[in-house]
């Protein structure tokens, strides 16, 4: 009998212990952000989708050569690129750098063999597609448009 | 229980998952159940199966990084880590000091999350909700200290032949720090809210029978074989970097229940913490990438590296034929031993308990299927 007494006393502290402390929850500051609504700072490190560096110096404002190391060296094969040899310029010129986004495993690969540093992520997180072409990002387009 | 021919009548079978919340994934157990009483558990794995080890024999090595991160989702580094340890020792490449410091604090600060995540989710499948909310905010804090360095959130591919991708830098050794005490602050917390509550205490004591000799027979690693009084850690028995290097415990109880297996875990966070600590204060100055080839091929011969991850002992078998793409690889992976107990451990409990069981073996279900 004084055992069952026992009993119910120490389980009715441990709740009451523990409804302190999920009380005292109440009064400390909200760690939760409504996402769509609000957002946080992602850092600059995030590594997003690749993306060619805008280089302002150069006349096609990329450095890429169009070696095709990173097409050779990918792990997932997601890069598709074709250089096309122009008049009067050196070197081949860059006509069409496909990634397909749904195959990247963001590894880093194509940023680290890059000889010429013309690959960089972006800082992009939130993508959202209703089909696959939607994340078959063509980088040239993306770097000509910025500004 | 009685298993008499009437009462096997009574038997029928229920089918937990593969979409079952407290399973963790698309892990599917078929049970055979007498009332409400489990009286053989069979688990089906493959739901999700996608074929790692091959994959790793049809590219050449450096490929397969990418594909070591996404074997445990919680325990990212500590793959990458076995992955370019099995490759430097094959290789014979030695990654800079510094970088096996950079490789240590990032792989406890992955164990600390895991166990975390563990914690708060041993607690849902028992039916709290509140402590989850508690640990994901401490996680939140570690997954922003990694983003901060390695630049994704989960699937880190972070480590390289011969070191790590980028330097660590005063902010995040200041965030590190910062963590540490915070993380020490909420511990008590979790003691009274979780440790010392009398529902939980009640859900998991003398819940399952974990023994050395069961753990001998079928490989059972990691916390739950230190909660049978076993102090088997891979950092302690085959050391590896620079873990040989810190002052920390193996933490054991002689429980061999759930209990066990979860007062272990709680104490392995501090000792996470520990060494964290100590290597923060000794780090040294250096490169954090060495100087290696651009091309590696992989002699021919194999290597073998252990590392513990959260859930136990990690193995990288590497045969290679002299080329760059490797011959064989085999990984040994914890969770897929530890699920093997489940028949034996669980015959005959509730269900309710196999729920408590299956959450102290920390199960992470992408691991067993690779
Ligand atoms: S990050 Fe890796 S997977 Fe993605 S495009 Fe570059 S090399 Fe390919
Ligand atoms: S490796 Fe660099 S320079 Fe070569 S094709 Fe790729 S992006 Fe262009």
């Amino acid at each position: 009998m004084k055992d069952y007494f026992a009993q119910i006393f120490t389980g009715g502290k441990s709740l009451l212990v523990g409804m302190m402390i999920t009380l005292r929850e109440f009064f400390r500051p909200v760690v939760t952000v409504q996402y769509p609504r609000e957002r946080l700072p992602i850092s600059p490190n995030y590594r997003g989708h690749t993306i060619l560096v805008r280089d302002e110096e150069k006349p096609e404002k990329h450095r890429c050569i169009s070696c095709k190391m990173c097409e050779r060296e990918c792990p997932s094969g997601c890069i598709g690129l074709q250089g096309e040899k122009r008049e009067g310029v050196k070197g081949l010129v860059l006509v069409r750098y496909r990634l397909d986004f749904t195959k990247c495993s963001l590894c880093g690969t194509c940023v680290e063999v890059c000889p010429t540093d013309a690959l960089d992520y972006s800082n992009e997180y939130r993508h959202v597609g209703f089909r696959r072409e939607d994340f078959h990002y063509d980088l040239l387009a993306m770097v000509e448009e910025q500004k | 229980m009685s298993t008499t021919p009437e009462f096997r009548e009574h038997r029928y079978v229920l089918n937990m998952g593969p979409q079952h919340p407290s399973t963790h994934g698309v892990l599917r157990v078929i049970l055979e159940m007498e009332g409400e009483y489990v009286m053989d558990p069979q688990p089906v794995l493959g739901y999700g199966h996608r074929m790692h080890e091959k994959m790793a024999e049809s590219r050449s090595w450096p490929g397969f990084l990418p594909n070591a991160a996404r074997m445990d989702y919680l325990a990212s580094l500590i793959y990458n880590h076995g992955y370019v340890g099995v490759v430097e020792r094959l290789a014979g490449i030695e990654a800079t000091p510094r970088a096996e410091y950079i490789r240590v604090i990032t792989s406890e600060l992955n164990r600390l999350q895991s166990h975390l995540l563990w914690l708060g989710v041993l607690v849902l499948d028992l039916g709290a909700f509140t402590p989850i909310m508690y640990t994901f905010e401490d996680r939140e804090k570690i997954l922003d200290i990694l983003e901060d360095v390695t630049g994704s959130r989960l699937t880190y591919c972070y480590m390289r032949v011969g070191g790590v991708v980028r330097d660590i830098d005063d902010k995040f050794i200041e965030r590190t720090r910062e963590y540490i005490k915070w993380q020490r602050s909420r511990m008590p917390m979790y003691d009274k809210l979780v440790t010392g509550n009398i529902i939980f205490r009640k859900r998991v004591e003398g819940i399952g029978e974990f023994t050395p000799d069961l753990a001998r027979r079928y490989g059972l690693t990691g916390p739950v074989l230190r909660g049978t009084g076993v102090a088997y850690d891979i950092r302690r028995a085959e050391p590896y970097s620079v873990y040989p290097d810190f002052d920390f415990e193996i933490p054991t109880e002689t429980g061999g229940d759930c209990l066990a297996a979860y007062l272990v875990r709680v104490r392995e966070i501090e000792q996470s913490l520990r060494i964290l600590e100590q290597a923060l204060d000794r780090l040294p100055e250096g490169p954090f990438l060495a100087k290696v080839p651009k091309k590696i091929k992989l002699p021919a011969g194999d290597a073998t590296y252990a590392v513990e991850s959260p859930r136990g002992e990690l193995v990288y078998h590497l045969t290679a034929d002299g080329s760059e793409v490797p011959y064989r690889m085999k990984i040994r992976v914890p969770s897929f031993s530890n699920l093997s107990i489940l028949p034996e451990v669980c015959r005959g409990m509730l269900l309710s308990d196999l729920c408590a069981c299956m959450g102290s073996l920390d199960l992470v279900i992408p691991e067993i299927d690779r």
